[in-house]
C-alpha cells in the first residue's frame, strides 16, 4: 500500500528532473506574471484581437530570420514593425472597416511568412516558429522573458490608477485628470513587447493564450482588478504546469499542452460559475440591470 | 462662478454663444436643454477640456465631475471605494501611491451620500441610484467647490429619485455650486436657477421667471405640449416638454 502514495508522488516530480522541464516552467511562469498582469487590462480595453493580429503577422519576420540563420528576436521585431504599419496604414484605407482590412493584413502578412517558410528551403524548426518551442527555451530566452515581467510588473503598477479610471469610462476620464492617450500608447508598446518575448517560447499562434487566456479566466471569478491579475498569474502557472505535465506523459508537443491547459482551465471555471448560481459576473450584472433592484 | 458672453465649439465652430451668468456658492443651477443645445459643450469648457471662443469665464479649479452613471460598465472589477478613490488623481499625481489618507476620505465621501457600509460592495452590484451616489462621492473625493452633473437621474428610477434630490440639496447648502444638466423640465423646476440652453443662451433666471412656454418653445424647439393641472386647485395648465432623446434611444 505504501507503493501508492510513493507512485504518486513520482508522477509529480519525475517531469521536473528535468532541466529542460525546469526550464519551460521559469519560461511559463515569467510569460504568467506578464500575461496574468497584462492579460487584464487586454481584456477590459478589448485588445484581444489586436494581441491576435500582432502575434500572428509578425510570422514573415520570423521565417526570414530563421532561414537566414539571424536572432528570432531581431526577426519578431522587425515583423512586429511590418506589421504595425502595415495595421495602421489598413485602418484608414477608405471603404474597407478597420477589423475587415486588419483582417486582410494579417491574413496576408501570415499567408506571406507560410509562402516564404514552404520554399524550397524550408527554415529548420518550422513547427517551432508556428507553436513555439517551450521545452527548448535558451538562456537568451528566458533573460528576455524575466526583463519584461520586471518592465510590465513596475509600469503596470505605476500606471495602475490610470488604467483603472480609463478602463471604468473613457468618455468622463479626461474630466477625472484621467490620460487615455497616454493609457493606451502604454498598454500597446507593453503588448507589443509581450508578443515579441513570448513568441519565443509559445510561437506566433499560440502566445496570445497565455496573454488572454488566464486573464479571461480570472474574469469569471474576481471582482476587483488586484485579485484579478493574482488570479490570471495564477490560472497561468496552474496551466503551464498542467500543460508541461501532459507533455511529459502523453509525449505531445509543450506549447500546445500548455494552450490546451489554459482552455480547459476556462471551461472548467466558466462551468464552475454557471453550475452555482450565486456567484460570477453574469448573475451579478443581471441583478444589477433587473428593473426591481 | 461668472461667464460672460461665452462662446464654444470645436474646431473653431462654436456650438454655444452669448452665454453670460453668473452663480453663488451654495446655488443649484438647473443647466436645461436638448441633446446637442451645448449643455456637454459648457460642462466642458468648465472642466477646461475645451477653450472659450470668445467671451470670458470664471470658475474655481477643478470642477467635480459626476458622469452618467449609463456610462460606466457594470462588469468592471471595482468596488464603490475603488470607483470613490478615482477621484483622487486630480490631487494625487497618478504615479504615486494612495495612502491611508486617501483612502479614509474616500470613505468619508461614500459616508456623505449615504453609501456607509458598501465601500466594498461591487460596483456593477449597486442599483443605478447607487451608483450615481458613488458617482457623487467620486466628485467630493476631487474637493471641488463646483460640482457638474450630467443627467444625475438618468438610468435611476422613480423611487430613489427624491433621495438623490436631497442629497443635491445638502451638497449645496454646505457652500458648493452645482450644476446640474438635465432635459426634463419638471426637475429643473426644483432648482435655485435655470440655464436654457439651444446653441445659445435662450434664458438665465429663477425657474418661475424662467420657465414660460416661449422661453420652452425656444429652448426645444416647439415640441411643447400642454398639460392639465397636475393639483385640482391649481388653474393654470403645465407646459411639457417631448424630448426627442426619449424616443430615439441612445
Amino acid at each position: 500500500m505504501s507503493l501508492v502514495p510513493a507512485d504518486v508522488w513520482g508522477v509529480l516530480t519525475d517531469p521536473w528532473a528535468e532541466g529542460i522541464v525546469q526550464r519551460a516552467f521559469a519560461e511559463i511562469v515569467l510569460l504568467g506574471i506578464v500575461g496574468g498582469m497584462l492579460g487584464c487590462w487586454i481584456v477590459f480595453y478589448e485588445l484581444s484581437y489586436s494581441a491576435e493580429s500582432l502575434s500572428h503577422a509578425l510570422f514573415p519576420g520570423l521565417v526570414v530570420a530563421a532561414l537566414s540563420g539571424a536572432s528570432l528576436v531581431l526577426g519578431a521585431a522587425g515583423g512586429l514593425l511590418l506589421a504595425a504599419v502595415a495595421i495602421a496604414l489598413a485602418g484608414r484605407a477608405p471603404g474597407v472597416g478597420s477589423d475587415s482590412a486588419v483582417a486582410i493584413v494579417v491574413s496576408g502578412l501570415f499567408g506571406l511568412g507560410a509562402l516564404l517558410a514552404l520554399s524550397a528551403e524550408s527554415p529548420p524548426r518550422l513547427n517551432a516558429l508556428l507553436f513555439g518551442d517551450i521545452l527548448g527555451v535558451s538562456n537568451l530566452d528566458l533573460a528576455l522573458a524575466a526583463g519584461l515581467a520586471v518592465v510590465s510588473v513596475a509600469i503596470l503598477a505605476a500606471l495602475h490608477r490610470q488604467l483603472l479610471l480609463v478602463g471604468f469610462d473613457r468618455t468622463s476620464a479626461r474630466a477625472l485628470g484621467g490620460r487615455p492617450v497616454l493609457v493606451d500608447i502604454t498598454l500597446l508598446v507593453l503588448l507589443a513587447l509581450a508578443v515579441l518575448v513570448g513568441v519565443q517560447g509559445l510561437g506566433s499562434l499560440l502566445v496570445v493564450t497565455v496573454l488572454v487566456g488566464p486573464a479571461a479566466t480570472a474574469r469569471l471569478v474576481a471582482h476587483r482588478m488586484g485579485p484579478m491579475m493574482a488570479l490570471a498569474t495564477l490560472f497561468a502557472v496552474l496551466a503551464g504546469a498542467g500543460g508541461l505535465y501532459l507533455s511529459y506523459y502523453a509525449d505531445t508537443a509543450g506549447g500546445a499542452s500548455i494552450a490546451a491547459a489554459v482552455v480547459a482551465l476556462y471551461v472548467a471555471i466558466w462551468a464552475a460559475t454557471a453550475a452555482a448560481p450565486g456567484r460570477g459576473r453574469a448573475r451579478a450584472v443581471a441583478i444589477a440591470n433587473h428593473p426591481n433592484h | 462662478m461668472k461667464a460672460d458672453r461665452l462662446a464654444a465649439g470645436y474646431d473653431g465652430t462654436p456650438v454655444i454663444e452669448d452665454v453670460s451668468f453668473a452663480l453663488e456658492p451654495g446655488q443649484r443651477a438647473g443647466v436645461l436643454g436638448p441633446n446637442g443645445g451645448g449643455k456637454t459643450t459648457l460642462f466642458r469648457l468648465l472642466l477646461g477640456e475645451l477653450r472659450p471662443l470668445g467671451g470670458s469665464l470664471y470658475a474655481p479649479a477643478p470642477c467635480g465631475y459626476v458622469p452618467q452613471t449609463e456610462r460606466s460598465r457594470l462588469d468592471y472589477p471595482v468596488t464603490a471605494l475603488d470607483v470613490a478613490l478615482m477621484g483622487t488623481l486630480t490631487r494625487v499625481a497618478w504615479w504615486r501611491r494612495l495612502g491611508s489618507g486617501e483612502r479614509v476620505n474616500a470613505l468619508e465621501a461614500l459616508a456623505q451620500v449615504g453609501l456607509e457600509g458598501m465601500a466594498g460592495t461591487q460596483f456593477g452590484l449597486l442599483s443605478g441610484g447607487q451608483r450615481q451616489r458613488v458617482l457623487v462621492a467620486r466628485a467630493l473625493v476631487q474637493d471641488s467647490q463646483v460640482l457638474l452633473l450630467d443627467e444625475p437621474f438618468a438610468g435611476v428610477d422613480e423611487r430613489n429619485v427624491e433621495g438623490l434630490m436631497e442629497l443635491i440639496d445638502r451638497l449645496a447648502s454646505e457652500g458648493r455650486t452645482v450644476l446640474i444638466a438635465t432635459h426634463d423640465v419638471d426637475q429643473a423646476r426644483r432648482w435655485d436657477v435655470v440655464l436654457c440652453l439651444n446653441r445659445r443662451q435662450v434664458a438665465f433666471g429663477p425657474p418661475a421667471e424662467v420657465l414660460t412656454v416661449p422661453v420652452l418653445e425656444a429652448t426645444y424647439g416647439g415640441s411643447i405640449v400642454m398639460l392639465p393641472p397636475e393639483q385640482p386647485d391649481a388653474h393654470a395648465p403645465r407646459p411639457a416638454i417631448l424630448p426627442p432623446h426619449h424616443h430615439e434611444g441612445h
